[in-house]
């Protein structure tokens, strides 16, 4: 607000004025801004109740919760922790040392896994109570998730903002069509999925080098981003099914890496869009500078690009954190036991002779809610500043 | 390729080492190739692959057996099944003869296709443009037959129309409420920035304890609005077993969960719209509705178009809300296709399973790169222009 404003002294000025008529240019009146606070206020508590439902329902007890509601802790009702001892106090497995095994485990198994077509290693069994499974497990898949998808995207993120690609046409037909023999011969052929699939890449190979040069018409990067980022449309119900069959074909269901492969892809979209944004606006110069005083694009790409941006790529970071967090769908077509997610674990409490036990229910709730409502508050600093909002403007 | 230069192209030069270089610099040399070569295998791999093979499912009868999945092929009688087989009132809806509502409407939207088709031919498309305009104009009027027959003529629907009705009939709410909401933030009231936090943070809690928390506030006998229901004579009603208002009440979850969405974005684009025009317009003597309408709105609509897109195509996933709040219940009354797909494939019947998914995919496409091309290109290019 720069120059002078239209203001009127108060003195002057009737209460009815004052009510309906903004003090200055840019400012309510007194009346707009009660019923905008009203309206606010309102709709502060219908995002607020649930919430503070599902948190003094989990100290509540079969009582209190089947007599009708009651609102207030220690004026209502008399909170106790029978939902969270239930749980946590009785199963002898819930201590710190079964946490500690169990990551122990997570690092055991995934190499019992990498060297078992090498060497059979026993794998260990967990031996932790069902909530700290589900906990460390989700906290590992949303992790490792986070950290394959934010590797693999921002790494093509940069590389379709700063290298001009051209893929011929005629390679991606020619490969589509490969793809789609090998589908057929292991399918109905009976040819070993292994087989097939080498048997394809390495005529992709060398009939991309020898047949396309032959061919003119190319892509160029905004295709490939289209491509990559459009695969949000694609319904994840429309991939489970196959990807089901493969890593049960590798013995991978019911494993944190098949999770986390998964997930990762899940996000790629979200990733390489909001990144591309980031990294198409850098200033170029820098890049430049720095390959001629002899930098690889690698140390190009950790150095100086990965530093800059490096607001994005936390709010990004976050968000796909809290997306991984949340997931359902994959995780209840993939898990069974050793792998199961938080989501998982609060929807198999839904199945009990006695109904739902809503107190232990909304404690396990609110242990899953609570990081992301600390994580969202810190990205929603993020995008209050204007980061990651560049992409929809575009 | 006699030259050095041509030899340090990547995709000319030999993949293995040259003479005297380390690895270091060959790995430098295909880094073009490094640097996009994960994203687009791990799509490949896990999106594209799965697509292709999803069609595999969708044209068979899968059975299982001792060594593994047996295939039979059977062609379309899967999406057959869908359309006009046993499957039909599950996925369509039930039929009986159309009402006379049924017939007007269905004239009514015939007639305003043909004439947009009509408008599209007179200001010269091309083949391309009018062939996109032709499929979606044929699964507009086949919707608008559907909901003719269905819902018109007093019949159940099926899945098909519950995710439209999930699409449509939520994202409008949420559209409408999230940018009241934005406008009124945008303003300078009291605490914009403690909302501005608060109303955010919805949109990040897990789906799964959403619906939860839903299920549990909406009990009419142990929630917490039992005075409520017992006040209007409702104390014993299970609204679970009422189909409209099951699924009122999935919306009402999502909405809770999806306004902060369309708040946050068309709060961001509402505080770039430049503070002098509306100012000026104010001295002017406008009015806040006129302000809104010819200065804000026109301001914000290319980035309202693109947030309603983008809530569009999550919204056609629909899955946790309706399994958790209703099971899809009652009977099938707020099943989406994605939960219809779910439960065949719980049945161990994958052939109708991926053929479910598939027309999801179809449908998915069909709406969004229609509203797409008709509504958010459109006001992209007007705003540039």
């Amino acid at each position: 607000m720069s120059g002078a404003t239209y203001r009127i002294s108060r003195d002057d000025r009737s209460f009815r004025q004052r009510l309906f008529e903004p003090p200055a240019v840019g400012k309510m009146s007194l009346l707009a801004n009660l019923v905008a606070s009203a309206i606010l206020l309102f709709w502060s508590l219908f995002v607020l109740f649930p919430i503070y439902w599902v948190v003094i329902t989990a100290f509540k007890n079969a009582e209190t919760v089947n007599n009708g509601p009651f609102f207030i802790p220690f004026v209502d009702f008399q909170p106790t922790l029978k939902g969270w001892t239930a749980q946590f106090a009785t199963d002898p497995y819930c201590d710190a040392y079964s946490v500690g095994r169990q990551l122990f485990l997570l690092v055991y198994n995934l190499f019992a896994f990498i060297l078992s077509p090498i060497v059979k290693i026993e794998k260990m069994e967990p031996q932790i109570c069902k909530v700290y499974l589900a906990y460390t497990n989700s906290f590992v898949i949303s992790f490792g998730a986070t950290a394959l998808c934010i590797a693999v995207g921002s790494m093509a993120a940069y590389a379709l903002a700063r290298i001009s690609y051209k893929p011929k046409f005629g390679n991606i037909v020619v490969f589509v069509l490969l793809a789609l023999s090998a589908i057929v011969a292991s399918n109905y052929f009976e040819v070993h999925w292994a087989i097939s699939s080498s048997v394809v890449l390495a005529l992709f190979y060398l009939l991309a080098r020898s047949l396309g040069r032959r061919f003119k018409s190319t892509l160029g990067n905004d295709d490939i981003l289209f491509w990559i980022v459009s695969q949000r449309i694609l319904p994840p119900i429309v991939v489970i099914i196959p990807v089901y069959m493969m890593f049960q074909s590798v013995g991978m269901i019911d494993t944190h890496l098949a999770l986390i492969i998964l997930y990762a892809v899940a996000n790629l979209p979200i990733v390489v869009w909001l990144l591309h944004d980031f990294f198409a606006n850098l200033p170029v110069e820098l890049e430049e500078s720095a390959q001629l005083d002899g930098s690889s694009r690698f140390e190009i790409f950790w150095d100086i690009v990965l530093p800059l941006t490096r607001p994005g790529l936390a709010a990004t970071t976050l968000l796909t954190l809290i997306l991984n967090w949340n997931e359902y769908l994959f995780a209840i077509f993939l898990t069974t036991a050793r792998a199961q997610t938080m989501p998982i674990m609060v929807a198999a409490k839904n199945t009990g002779e006695r109904g739902i036990l809503w107190w232990e229910m909304c404690a396990i709730i609110m242990i899953m809610i609570i990081p992301v409502i600390i994580m969202a508050v810190v990205l929603q600093r993020y995008i209050a500043k204007g980061v990651l909002l560049g992409g929809v403007k575009g | 390729m006699s030259n050095g230069t041509t030899m340090s192209q990547p995709g000319i030069s030999p993949a293995g080492l040259s003479r005297g270089e380390s690895w270091g610099e060959w790995f430098d040399r295909h880094s073009r190739t490094f640097f996009i070569a994960p994203a687009v295998t791990l799509v490949l791999l896990f999106a594209i692959f799965p697509t292709f093979y999803t069609i595999v499912f969708a044209i068979s009868h899968v059975r299982f057996s001792a060594t593994g999945l047996k295939f039979r092929t059977v062609w379309f009688e899967n999406f057959a099944a869908q359309f006009t087989g046993n499957e039909q009132v599950h996925f369509l809806g039930r039929f009986t003869s159309m009402s006379i509502a049924g017939w007007v409407f269905s004239l009514v939207t015939a007639g305003a296709l043909l004439w947009w088709l009509y408008r599209a031919v007179v200001k010269g498309a091309t083949w391309i443009g009018l062939a996109g305009r032709l499929i979606s104009a044929a699964m507009a009027m086949f919707i608008a037959l559907l909901f003719a027959a269905t819902l018109l003529s007093g019949n159940q629907w099926g899945t098909l129309l519950n995710t439209l009705f999930y699409v449509v009939v939520g994202c409008s709410i949420q559209f409408v409420i999230g940018l009241m909401l934005a406008f009124l933030c945008s303003q300078p009231v009291i605490g914009k920035n403690f909302f501005r936090v608060l109303f955010f943070i919805p949109l990040m809690i897990t789906p799964l304890g959403v619906g939860y928390a839903f299920k549990m506030i909406l009990d009419v006998t142990k929630g917490p609005f039992k005075p409520f229901w017992q006040l209007v004579g409702l104390g014993n009603w299970a609204w679970s077993t009422d189909a409209w208002a099951a699924r009122w009440f999935v919306i009402l979850g999502d909405s809770w969960q999806w306004i902060p969405f369309i708040f946050i974005v068309l709060l961001a684009a509402l505080e770039n719209v430049p503070k002098d025009h509306v100012e000026a317009a104010q001295v002017d003597g406008a009015s806040g509705f006129q302000i809104f309408r010819e200065i804000t709105w026109p301001q914000i609509l290319p980035v309202a178009a693109t947030v309603m897109l983008i809530r569009m195509i999550e919204a056609f996933k629909i899955v946790d809300l309706p399994n958790i709040m209703t099971a899809g219940g009652p009977g099938i009354a707020t099943e989406s296709m994605t939960l219809h797909s779910v439960f065949l494939w719980r049945a161990n019947d994958m052939g109708d399973s991926a053929a479910v998914a598939y027309l999801l995919l179809i449908l998915t496409v069909v709406v969004c790169s229609s509203f797409f091309n008709y509504v958010v290109l459109k006001r992209l290019r007007r705003a540039r222009a």
